[in-house]
């Protein structure tokens, strides 16, 4: 195992020694960097679960050569807020009944900071459709597009908050 | 190190040249899909063989509008999501229809449209609409470039004409002057394969009308019959086409599909859903027509 | 969205809508999943699996593998020290095949390694020589005993027959017909993982594992250990979902042994391919159902005929037979039954527990009859269920009598009552997303029919037929805090939302600790069965009511009241007199109480070889309504709304519950329209997320609900079981939405099988136009 790289992850370099050149990103988060908030349920794009941004794009980390991505910022749920400070997202999740085993949900928390930076008041239909990629099998989905929303929400009140 | 990720064409090229063996790597969702599940050996655990990396190659991620020519010039690096949003959404209406049906937004927002081609699955959502609008790929190697038809670069299931040390450059799609759109059949409603896909583009100014079937054969099927029988039938001053033109244009399309049965579905259905498809296109270009 | 309020929060009490303790660390990606544990040196394990379906082992030469740099153990049959086989109710399946494989994908060898890709590669090189045999594909060819014996213990893994009142009598109207349920995957999104920790010296083994039951595995896991049950400790790690799938053992055994051969810790994980091999499956089943009626549509006497296919190992069949067919009337009152049924084995995958245990199946069939009755009878979907609605002491076809509360007339007007989609075909937007098809652009909406179904289901709760089902819980207060103990597997359905709110409520607390989830408590029984709200929840509260009778008794004794006259009044302590009024923290402060409480629900029984006895314990009830815009040419489906009133007993957790109900109608939703395991040849062909399709968020469409809150006497804390029943009639309801759509497009539909498939819906015929 020969591959040493760098990773940009969460606004610090990390180093990556000794890996085997055939390690997807995912696995390389997790069991080399120790950042265990991705999770893997297909390896296959299929799920969402592994979802983290790389250079700003929303992508699956399993589908993402690990040595592939030096050079390029990487943000994982880890990134998203402090432990234990729960970014808007993340407290809505909770509040609404977004979770329940919670495997699938912190590619969902990233997914879901993804589409409200781009598309700050969504419409149901959007949100359905931006969110297709992030398989739920607890939910059925509803307790998590009412997350979303209410964060949309309370997002433009506290801008309209700011702006007068 | 046996990843390279070159930040421009020249390297990519040149790297290419000096790893003759090396493995093209793009936005990675179909290579990955291999290596994660051990249909592509890495070597192990030591060196030998190279990837390149192609996302990082900035001529292979743009795309520009050849407006004297009428026509697209797609670097093989772009992505799904970049040909779904206007302005390319305009351009070429069909491929950005095509577009929103592959994978997720996480597979769009990796996926290219040269990996997509490159791969030649027979249900690659870009393939049909590529061969409907006779677009070209462009090669290059560093021996230099080639062009030919998309439509001679598959030639069957995963397998195309692309040579060791060579690379797609560029997909050059024709700009069309009239109606375009892809239909894709599925079991789901989003993130799926298709079951089968058909497309179909007209131009209006020349008077031609092109339908290219996915899924239903080992590779993209255009249907000659069928377009010079629409061709044919359309009122081209009222763009309008009778509706049992239409059927009539579904059942020759059908006709020159040959699906195999799977565990995705039979042959039958596939032949069926393509004949509806077909139909369902001619009348949404020529909608004037009474259904 | 829901119709339901979910209320706002004063205290984190029964009936609040609490949230869950583990949500914040589940949004921050804290929480740690069995997938998460490891750490350095930890080695993987991996599992070498059986490519055919039927075939003689000649020969395992592991030698290979071990030849590979990395590799730290290899193991076969020959290494378990123990019972050689393991299993739910029978000891039927081994723990690695020695002699004859079974199923494609039944264990043979395991490996530890230092890496996941040492591990394929030792695998990869492991050689092992098969006489392929020809495997037992067809169920029908066990009944009719024309199959050879697949396994020592026959290939009839249970025949049980219902035979009730007079089965001479007849109806004025008779309605028939066979039908099919494919095998559905539970698709936890959480994969089989685990870690095995040895104790130095190899005494014993601690074992952190996503399970549904840690008594049941560990009582499995020590057998085939050679161990005393005390020397393997079961840890729950979290857990990723389970529905069924983490009952029976998967890698447990496997990983406690490579860890002890190794004293190392061994953690192993499946990948998504191999977890549809490790893991139980809903049953296919074929049943044939026929519906005798009076001509006002009142039900006589139904026949039927199952029969499921249990796969290669016997795991729960028999239970899961005993469900199906003693729900073969539904919901409804029927005088008289003659009913067949059988489990089978085949060298099909093995079969188990899903959500819904047996009753899916059943219900899909009679709700599709209930339709045809109403069609012959002229009356309406909802007015020919209402007519046969069963009551609180209805007899059953069991000879049992229903002794709960039976609100299912209510279930059903109130879901009939509830708001339709307020969008027509293809919405108000023109969102190519609302058609069927979806971003596939394959309709307009000119081509598209709007349907709807109704479908109603009964659903036992808890163990039957004689089991001693029980769960128990611990219950400390020291200075007003309470710590809770058991071993009830959260497995993403909130019990650990729950039992705090017990707590709070019998003992006027606020703070409430779990402590960890292990076997150093007693069995909780299974995360499973709709019971542990009644179960666990029962067993909490009778701790928790122990602790406040001494509580009681301390406070009584310091100042001088009668202990029973003291109640809890919010957060305080009173007396009848109200003289007394002292904070539970003041009164706990310096002392301390520890109580330890079984639950037991009532006994059952056996059925008798008619297929007679009180089996049961418990009933729940729902209905639901479907509104589904189909393309019929293509056989493309959109499910636009579901609607359900759910029999609940009482609300404990508002958002809880509404959780619960939308995520069960998601799991019927696929049943109904997409998830199958397609095996040819005995084969699996659709082993991944690509081509097993879960719905995603396009597919899965608004629920609109009303609980039907009448408190159950029988149950602890009145409220019954919510998790299965929303998976059960959604099912028939999505379907019977399909085929009124087809009426209106003028086809007549069949529609006999689940999941519904494009060629289903395009395969019907025209309906002669007269
Ligand atoms: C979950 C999921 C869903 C999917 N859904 C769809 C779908 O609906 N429709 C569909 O069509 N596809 C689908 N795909 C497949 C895949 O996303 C597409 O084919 C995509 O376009 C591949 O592009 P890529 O850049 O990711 O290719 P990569 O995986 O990077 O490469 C694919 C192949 O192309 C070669 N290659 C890449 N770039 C070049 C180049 N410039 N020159 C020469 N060779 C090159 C690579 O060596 C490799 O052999 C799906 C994949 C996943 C994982
Ligand atoms: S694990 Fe990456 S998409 Fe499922
Ligand atoms: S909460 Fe379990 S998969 Fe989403």
């Amino acid at each position: 195992m020969s591959e040493h790289y760098t990773l940009h992850v969460n606004g610090v370099e990390r180093a990556v020694q000794d890996a085997w050149v055939g390690e997807n990103l995912l696995y390389v988060l997790r069991e080399r960097l120790g950042l265990m908030a991705a999770k893997g349920a297909c390896e296959q794009g299929e799920c969402g679960s592994c979802s983290v941004l790389v250079g700003g794009n929303l992508v699956c980390s399993c589908l993402v050569l690990a040595a592939s991505a030096v050079g390029e910022p990487i943000v994982t749920v880890e990134g998203l807020a402090p432990p234990g400070a729960p970014s808007d997202v993340q407290q809505a999740f909770v509040d609404c009944g977004a979770v329940q085993c919670g495997f699938c949900t912190p590619g969902l928390i990233i997914a879901a900071h993804d589409l409200l930076d781009r598309t700050p008041e969504p419409t149901e239909m959007q949100i359905r459709e931006e969110l297709s990629g992030n398989v739920c099998r607890c939910t059925g989905y509803g307790r998590i597009i009412e997350a979303v929303q209410q964060v949309a929400v309370a997002r433009r009140t506290a801008d309209a908050g700011a702006a007068s | 190190m046996t990843v390279l990720v070159p930040t421009s064409l020249d390297e990519a090229i040149a790297g290419l040249a000096a790893n003759g063996g090396a493995t093209l790597l793009a936005g990675g969702t179909d290579l990955m899909v291999e290596v994660n599940e051990g249909h592509r050996h890495f070597p192990w655990p030591d060196d030998g063989a190279t990837i390149i990396a192609l996302h990082r190659v900035p001529e292979l991620a743009t795309w520009t509008y050849d407006v004297p020519a009428a026509t697209v010039v797609l670097g093989a690096g772009v992505t799904w999501a970049t040909i779904e949003q206007p302005p390319l959404r305009d351009l070429v209406p069909a491929l950005a229809e095509a577009a929103r049906t592959v994978g997720s937004p996480q597979i769009r927002n990796a996926g290219t449209v040269g990996g997509n081609l490159a791969t030649c699955s027979p249900a690659g959502d870009g393939l049909p609409v590529l061969a409907a609008l006779d677009a070209d790929v462009t090669l290059l190697s560093a021996g230099g470039r080639r062009t030919m038809p998309v439509r001679d670069f598959m030639l069957g299931v995963k397998r195309t004409a692309l040579q060791p040390g060579e690379l797609i450059e560029s997909i050059t799609v024709p700009v069309l002057q009239g109606w375009q759109g892809y239909s894709k059949v599925g079991v789901r409603n989003a993130m799926v394969i298709a079951t089968a896909s058909a497309c179909v583009a007209t131009d209006v100014p020349s008077r031609s009308i092109r339908i290219a079937l996915g899924s239903v054969a080992p590779t993209v099927v255009r249907c000659p019959v069928a377009e010079q029988f629409a061709v044919e039938r359309v009122d081209w001053d009222a763009l309008t086409v009778d509706a049992g033109d239409a059927v009539e244009f579904g059942r020759l399309a059908a006709a020159a599909s040959r699906p195999i049965d799977d565990h995705r579905s039979s042959a039958e259905y596939r032949r069926h859903a393509v004949a509806v498809m077909a139909q369902r296109l001619l009348q949404r270009a020529f909608p004037g027509g009474e259904r | 969205m829901s119709a339901v309020d979910t209320g706002t929060r004063t205290r984190d009490v029964l009936g609040a809508s609490a949230l869950r303790p583990d949500g914040i660390a589940k949004v921050q990606g804290t929480f740690q999943f069995s997938s998460d544990l490891g750490g350095d040196g930890v080695l993987w394990g991996a599992t070498l699996r059986s490519p055919h379906p039927h075939a003689r082992i000649i020969r395992i030469d592991v030698s290979p593998a071990w030849k590979i740099a990395g590799v730290e153990s290899v193991i076969t049959a020959d290494d378990v020290p123990g019972q050689m086989t393991y299993g739910l109710i029978d000891q039927d399946q081994p723990v690695f095949a020695s002699d004859v494989v079974r199923f494609v994908g039944e264990p043979i060898a395991a490996v530890a390694a230092d890496h996941p890709e040492t591990c394929r590669r030792a695998l990869a090189a492991i050689v092992v020589e098969y006489e392929v045999l020809e495997p037992v594909l067809d169920p029908e060819a066990v009944v009719a005993g024309t199959a050879p014996a697949i396994h020592p213990n026959g290939n009839v893994l249970r025949h049980q027959r219902i035979l009730h009142g007079d089965p001479s009598v007849t109806g004025d109207i008779v309605v028939e017909a066979t039908y099919d349920i494919g095998m559905q995957d539970q698709a936890f999104l959480g994969l089989e993982a685990a870690l095995a920790i040895p104790d130095p010296g190899g005494g014993g083994v601690e074992l952190h594992i996503a399970t549904q039951w840690l008594h049941e595995d560990r009582k499995q896991i020590a057998d085939c250990l050679g161990m005393a049950p005390e020397q393997v400790r079961l840890v729950l790690a979290g857990v990723g979902g389970a529905f069924g799938a983490r009952e029976d053992i998967s890698l447990q055994v496997h990983t406690c042994l490579l860890a002890l051969r190794l004293g190392r810790p061994v953690r192993m994980h499946y990948s998504r391919a191999e977890s549809f091999l490790g893991h139980v499956h809903r049953h296919p089943a074929t049943i044939w159902m026929r519906h005798h009626a009076t001509a006002a549509g009142e039900i006589v006497k139904v026949e039927a005929r199952f029969v499921f296919d249990g796969g290669a190992y016997a795991s729960t069949s028999s239970a899961v037979l005993l469900n199906a067919i003693t729900h073969t009337q539904g919901p409804y009152r029927c005088p008289n039954a003659v009913v067949d049924g059988w489990a089978v084995r085949t060298n099909h995958l093995p079969c188990g527990a899903m959500r819904g245990f047996g009753v899916v199946q059943a219900c899909f069939a009679h709700e599709s009859q209930l339709d045809k009755l109403a069609e012959a009878c002229g009356l309406d979907p909802v007015e020919i269920r209402v007519r046969n609605v069963m009551h609180t002491g209805d007899r059953m076809i069991t000879g049992q009598v229903m002794q709960n509360v039976a609100p299912i007339e209510r279930c059903l007007r109130e879901t009939a009552a509830l708001p339709f989609p307020d969008e027509p075909v293809g919405g108000h937007d023109g969102d190519v997303m609302r058609l069927p098809g979806g971003a596939g652009r394959t309709a307009d909406v000119g081509h598209v029919y709007r349907g709807i179904g109704y479908a109603a289901a009964m659903k036992n709760l808890m163990y039957s037929e004689g089991f001693d089902d029980y769960s128990t819980a611990r219950c400390r207060l020291a200075d007003g805090v309470v710590t809770l103990k058991f071993a009830t597997a959260e497995v993403g359905q909130g019990f650990v939302t729950l039992a705090p709110q017990i707590a709070r409520d019998v003992l006027g607390v606020d703070e409430v600790v779990l402590d960890r989830i292990d076997t150093g408590v007693g069995s909780a029984g299974s995360s499973s069965a709709s019971r542990q709200t009644w179960m666990s929840g029962g067993a909490v509260n009778a701790a928790c009511i122990a602790v406040r009778d001494r509580l009681f008794e301390h406070v009584a004794a310091r100042h001088g009241v009668e202990a029973a006259s003291l109640r809890i009044d919010g957060i305080e302590i009173v007396d009848e007199s109200g003289a007394l009024r002292l904070s539970v923290a003041d009164a706990s402060a310096g002392v301390e109480f520890d109580e330890t409480r079984e639950y037991h629900h009532p006994p059952t029984e056996d059925l008798d070889e008619n297929g007679q006895g009180n089996c049961h314990t418990a009933f729940a009830f729902v209905a639901h309504r479907a509104v589904v815009d189909v393309d019929p040419d293509l056989g493309l489906v959109k499910v636009v709304q579901v609607a359900t009133a759910q029999d609940v007993g009482r609300v404990l957790n508002p958002l809880s519950v509404v959780g619960q109900v939308e995520g069960g109608i998601a799991q019927g939703l696929g049943l109904a329209v997409m998830e199958e395991i397609v095996q040819i040849d005995g084969r699996i062909r659709n082993a991944s997320f690509t081509d097993y399709l879960l719905p995603t968020m396009l597919d899965m469409p608004p629920v609109v609900m009303s609980f039907v809150e009448e408190p159950e006497p029988l149950a602890p804390l009145g409220a019954k079981g919510v998790g299965e029943p929303p998976t059960i009639s959604s099912t028939p309801a999505i379907v019977a939405a399909i085929r009124d759509a087809l009426r209106q497009a003028g086809r007549e539909p069949r529609l006999d099988r689940v999941p519904v498939r494009p060629i289903d819906i395009i395969g019907v015929h025209e309906r002669p136009r007269t």
